[in-house]
């Protein structure tokens, strides 16, 4: 298990040597190769560190077994590096066991087109019952905000993003979590709620606070309750849709008054650990950012008798070398983040960096300095990636000059475009201000393998869909959805919403299209910026997706023959959510200015002038003949 | 109100209209004429000012430096296309995306109605190629758009270098809130129309495209570039769109903004502007250039690749580079930094253009005349229709002063609605067989005569326009036995408000088109009875028509741009102008050919048929 490596330091990488650890959960651990021999005959100096990993080496192999299961229950959790139960249970079982437990890591990935992917997770688990318990007043590590808004909302899941930027497919691949441009929030709550409405509306507004955005514009008019697509990612089995809402606000801008909020939920807060590289002016200085915060109910070990709750905050950020770098490709963590690392988080239990060198097996890609000697391999979205990793708790892997900056230098130019297994585009077709048509497009690209879609379309009120003219079609032939779930629009109430299930045949693009009217507002319903449009949000495309590591037919490499011949089921597909691009909309406006005044007056002087003219023109004159008076009557 | 209904007071009011009519209309249609006149004369004109708070307060730096490496480029790309002899779609896509974008083909192919002389083009394939920048931290809603077409020859191939320098200058800028899409078209408007469709999901000619895959969202701006030599010594921009639109008037002070700020020399129309406006020179000047914005925008043809853009809403100009062999010369640097400062700005933009005007004439880049200054002009030629149908209205209504004759004169009054309805209907038949014929029956005409598809169609329509002269006003004879005086009165009552209508319509949508129809057509509505000298007014009515309109607009319009011809070319031109207008028809929609066709002729028609009722 163990790989063994002597860098250019030698007595300051033994410890590092042997403290190797590799987290997997598959069963492949690629030992270094020619590089561990020159390691074995530096002495150990620490025996208890040497026993210490030991241990721990038992500790990993547990985990990874674990995993297996857990990964197995929640297939459809996005992809998640560390291990839902606690390895504490299984091993430190005469230990007193920690309420609270606290991990960090960064995933750093050279993407495909020449960025920098960097994503950030911080996750705090705490056993604990919010429900149960009347009132939970001692707080550890978890924030005391959230927990007041899961108890006093009876919040039973919460997942909620703010995106600046839209995550390029076809450039980037899959990210590890998807969250739509503008800002996200699903929220499934406990079965005791009576007046979910009423709870969800407080709910947003007291977020909108927390976070310092503008959530307390979600209201009926863009909530929907989706009956299939967004189903819990904990533990638990309500799968009542009532409980669920869901709204997005794609106009929403993400920037540093939403950081800030962000990072004082975490317990270091950024005094310390990966929380120091999260300086807003460089985050804000990128392709695409995104962060989220998700809270669940997870299972307290494997057995799933207690459950805890496990907040997991998430940060994802592109950065565009090619603007900041001038053209030279070479990335460091002081270059991306301006600072460097000195410590973990003295809280985290865990705390690591991952760089993907999955397309660098020989470093014939690039380089990357100071080497590290941990090798780490999972499955991540169906496709098998090799990590280096960097682990923070450990003081060797400061170096002697106390700080890392882990730095990577390109060999290779940009690449061509990719092409995603799923990726989904959206666009208005039409012109003219009265009528239009929502053309989505659904691109299956697998050869040879067909998988179901759940889309989701929430359309605004003032967009009037024609559920009648709603086409769906692939490779020029009708596909006939087996699953439609649609809710008309109310007028200024609740928005459109549909649902359907697609079958998207092998290597072909699915086009669903509907046609809509415009609707003409009222005056005071138009934003103070009319001519810039009205934003429709993403639609969402959920699906488990065959993966790549099931298409490799050559991937019982390094695997005992007995262990392949049958797919095994939780890697021949992983579950994806894709979001499409939100739609910016134009209605028919009326012209806010000097003319429109002239206009509404002129209207008035001629409402005015028409009365008496119809007046005129609807009489016939005539001259009458004065008559004798009445005194002349006899 | 009290004045007309008090009967006394109304009767003299009426009695004043008729009497004075003819010196009224005879007044309003002088007024009209030097109204229109006086609409170039500096002082009644008001001067530009940027409207758009985004794009007027914040101020831009345009440090574009790579001009001569764009025009070396530009040699690249010319020396590509000759080997290639067209598009050479690979080497673009491969530059792109060396350049750091998103790129996309599109091939279309469309086959004309009937050959295109002019550009010597049937059967067009080809492929547009176009590549995305994508602005950071943005959702993918808004986009701007640089175009230039890929033409045949040795056309163009500065703009597409310039482009390409643009994109790599702007891929390393970080203030892009918009994605730029860059577009190189091939087949100049044939190609953009094939783009915009698709991009928008549209087929209203018929044409075939491939679908396109990347997209930015809503495009709120575009620029299409000309530049056909190295030496640029002014640039000249081009707003004239399809069916007489214009672009928002913020894109034109934005682009006069920049010409002044890095002092290029910048034109309309290709006049220079002139300080010396109270000469009569600088006044001639000014004329000028507003009749021929007049006269192209009344064409109602797109005047560039931009001018299909307006149909989707989308702010669009041309900026062509011209070479004048003046002295001071513009390098392709600076034409590169105004280019900049423009997508700057544009990208600063919260909302769409639409603070400014959509309605106007330029007598001059810093001039302009509004649509609330222009109006009356074609307001007072359109209130002779409407005087003339009073008259006739009175005319009818009033009782004949002798009563032994009314009972007969009562059968009379009532002509019956199929005296009016005949001719009609055979005039708007005799519209549609103009309209429908000359495309339909090109393989018969080219049968039986020794012309070419175009000239068949040109010379069809010409033949059917002649035929209907004779047509309708001995059909109607015939139908509906002797025409009585009340007859043609109510006949031309009808066809004066007719035309009023429709040439009420067509000033609001192309105000060039209806003016210059008001200009001919409202003295033939004006004047024409049966008891006119038959052959003066048979020929002053001809010489009004909609046709021989076409005829002298040539001539003008050559006169304007000062290349006068002789009336053999101009001959030559009339009929390509024909042909080049029912191609813009099929091609890109213009709707100019179906409403001379379908609607003026028709009606012009009609005053014919008044002349020669019996």
């Amino acid at each position: 298990m163990a790989a063994h490596r002597c860098g250019f330091l030698p007595p300051l990488f033994i410890l590092c040597a042997l403290s190797v650890l590799t987290v997997t959960w598959t069963q492949e651990t690629i030992p270094l190769g020619s590089h561990r021999a020159a390691a074995a005959d530096s002495k150990p100096t620490d025996t208890k560190s040497v026993a210490q990993t030991t241990e721990q080496l038992a500790v990993e192999q547990r985990q990874w077994e674990a995993t297996e299961v857990e990964e197995a229950t929640s297939a459809a959790a996005a992809v998640s590096k560390q291990d839902n139960s606690s390895p504490e249970d299984v091993v430190q079982t005469s230990t007193p066991k920690p309420k609270d437990e606290f991990q960090e890591e960064l995933v750093v990935r050279p993407l495909h087109s020449g960025d920098i992917y960097a994503s950030f997770q911080f996750r705090t688990l705490w056993q604990t019952d919010f429900t149960r318990e009347r009132k939970v007043s001692h707080y550890g590590l978890f924030p005391k905000s959230l927990g007041q808004v899961i108890s006093k909302f009876s919040v039973r899941e919460l997942h909620i993003s703010f995106t600046q930027g839209y995550w390029r497919t076809m450039q980037w691949g899959q990210p590890f979590l998807s969250s739509p441009p503008g800002a996200e929030l699903w929220v499934w709550f406990q079965d005791t709620v009576t007046d979910v409405d009423g709870t969800w509306k407080e709910l947003a507004n007291v977020l909108s606070g927390i976070f310092c955005a503008s959530l307390n514009f979600i209201d009926s008019t863009n909530t929907v309750q989706p009956t299939a697509s967004f189903k819990p990612l904990g533990i638990g089995n309500v799968t009542d849709h009532r409980f669920l809402r869901y709204a997005t606000l794609p106009r929403e801008i993400v920037c540093t008054e939403n950081l800030t909020p962000w990072k004082k939920l975490l317990p270091c807060g950024t005094k310390a650990g990966l929380a120091v590289l999260l300086k807003s002016e460089k985050l804000f200085h990128s392709s695409f950012y995104s962060q989220a915060v998700h809270i669940r109910p997870v299972c307290q070990d494997w057995q799933c008798k207690t459950a805890s709750w496990e907040l997991r905050q998430t940060l994802n950020v592109v950065f565009d070398l090619h603007n900041s770098g001038q053209g030279k490709r070479e990335w460091s963590l002081f270059k991306m983040f301006s600072r460097t690392l000195t410590e973990a988080c003295p809280l985290a239990s865990t705390s690591k960096i991952y760089i993907d060198v999955t397309d660098n097996p020989e470093g014939e890609q690039f380089e990357l300095s100071p080497a590290t000697a941990l090798l780490s391999q999972a499955v991540v979205l169906g496709d098998r990636r090799t990590f280096s990793v960097y682990d923070l708790t450990q003081q060797i892997t400061f170096g002697t000059v106390r700080s890392l900056n882990v730095l990577m230098r390109w060999k290779s130019s940009e690449g061509d475009m990719l092409r995603p297994l799923l990726h989904a585009e959206r666009y208005v077709a039409g012109y003219g201000l009265q009528t239009g048509e929502i053309h989505t497009l659904m691109y299956n690209n697998h050869p040879y393998r067909s998988f179901p879609v759940l889309l989701l379309d929430s359309v605004p009120w003032y967009l009037r869909m024609y559920i009648h003219t709603l086409t769906v079609t692939s490779k020029g032939k009708d596909n006939k959805p087996s699953y439609i779930h649609y809710q008309p629009s109310k007028d200024r109430v609740r928005p459109h919403l549909l649902e359907m299930l697609v079958q998207l045949p092998p290597n072909s693009v699915t086009e669903v299209t509907v046609e809509f009217e415009r609707a003409l507002l009222k005056w005071t319903e138009y934003t103070p910026d009319p001519n810039h449009g009205f934003y429709v949000g993403s639609s969402v495309i959920s699906s488990l997706v065959p993966s790549l590591v099931a298409l490799d037919t050559n991937s019982t490499w390094q695997r005992p023959l007995f262990s392949t011949f049958f797919p095994c089921k939780e890697e021949s597909s992983y579950f994806v959510r894709v979001y499409t691009e939100p739609l910016l909309v134009n209605l028919p406006t009326p012209d806010f200015s000097m003319p429109y005044n002239v206009i509404c007056l002129t209207c008035t002087v001629v409402a005015v002038g028409y009365g008496s003219l119809y007046n005129l023109l609807t009489r016939t004159f005539q001259i009458e003949e004065p008559s004798p008076g009445l005194a002349k009557r006899p | 109100m009290g004045l007309l209904s008090d009967p006394n007071r109304r009767r003299a009011l009426i009695n004043l209209l008729t009497r004075l009519n003819a010196p009224i209309c005879v007044v309003c249609y002088m007024a009209g004429f030097a109204c229109f006149m006086g609409l170039s004369f500096e002082p009644f004109t008001l001067r530009t000012y940027m409207s758009e708070n985004a794009m007027g307060s914040t101020m831009v730096e345009e440090r574009f430096p790579a001009g001569e490496r764009a025009l070396a480029t530009g040699r690249e790309f010319a020396a590509h296309k000759k080997k290639i002899g067209g598009m050479p779609v690979d080497w673009l896509v491969k530059t792109m995306q060396a350049r750091g974008l998103e790129v996309f083909t599109q091939s279309f192919s469309r086959t004309l109605p009937f050959p295109d002389e002019n550009k010597e083009r049937y059967m067009v394939k080809g492929t547009n190629v176009y590549g995305i920048l994508r602005a950071p931290r943005a959702p993918r809603t808004e986009a701007l758009v640089l175009s230039a077409s890929c033409s045949p020859g040795d056309e163009n191939n500065q703009a597409v270098g310039l482009l390409l320098g643009l994109a790599q200058y702007f891929r390393n800028q970080i203030y892009f809130a918009k994605d730029l899409i860059f577009l190189v078209n091939e087949h100049d408007l044939i190609g953009m129309q094939a783009w915009l469709e698709g991009y928008h999901h549209t087929n209203t000619t018929g044409m075939d495209w491939t679908p396109l895959h990347g997209r930015g969202g809503s495009i709120q701006a575009a620029l299409s570039l000309e530049l056909n030599s190295h030496v640029v010594t002014s640039l000249d921009l081009v707003l004239e769109g399809l069916n007489g639109q214009l672009p928002n008037l913020d894109l034109a002070n934005l682009f006069y903004a920049f010409c002044q700020k890095l002092s290029v020399l910048c034109t309309i129309e290709g006049k220079l502007q002139r300080n010396d406006w109270d000469s009569v020179s600088g006044y001639s000047q000014a004329v000028q250039t507003m009749m021929l914005m007049v006269m192209k925008q009344a064409s109602g043809r797109p005047w560039g690749d931009h001018g299909l853009f307006l149909r989707y809403h989308i702010e669009a100009a041309t900026i062509k580079g011209i070479n004048s062999f003046r002295q001071d010369k513009t390098d392709a640097t600076t034409i590169g930094r105004l280019l900049e400062g423009m997508y700057r700005k544009l990208n600063n933009l919260l909302e769409r253009l639409h603070q400014s005007y959509f309605f106007y004439l330029m007598p001059s880049l810093s001039n302009f005349v509004s649509i609330g200054y222009y109006m009356p002009a074609f307001g007072l030629l359109a209130v002779i229709l409407l005087l003339r149908a009073l008259d006739l209205w009175v005319q009818l209504v009033t009782p004949p002063p002798r009563n032994e004759e009314r009972v007969n004169d009562i059968a009379q009054s009532c002509p019956g609605v199929l005296s009016i309805l005949i001719p009609l209907v055979i005039s708007h038949l005799t519209g549609v067989a103009l309209y429908m014929l000359p495309v339909r029956f090109q393989e018969m005409a080219v049968e039986h005569f020794p012309v070419s598809e175009t000239e068949a169609v040109v010379l069809t329509a010409i033949a059917v326009y002649t035929a209907g002269l004779a047509l309708p006003h001995n059909t109607h004879r015939l139908l509906s036995g002797e025409g009585t005086e009340q007859g043609w009165r109510v006949l031309k009552l009808v066809a004066v408000l007719y035309l009023a209508v429709l040439l009420g319509c067509t000033a609001l949508i192309n105000f060039s088109l209806g003016f210059i129809l008001a200009l001919t057509l409202v003295p033939v509505a004006a004047f024409v009875t049966p008891h006119v000298p038959k052959v003066l007014s048979a020929f002053a009515l001809v010489f009004l028509s909609p046709a021989c309109t076409l005829l002298f607009s040539v001539f003008f319009y050559q006169e304007l741009q000062e290349m006068p011809v002789s009336f053999q070319d101009g001959w030559i031109l009339y009929l390509s102008v024909i042909s080049q207008g029912i191609l813009d028809h099929y091609l890109y929609g213009s709707l100019v050919y179906p409403l001379i066709a379908l609607l003026v002729y028709p009606c012009w028609l009609l005053f014919w048929n008044i002349l020669f009722w019996k």
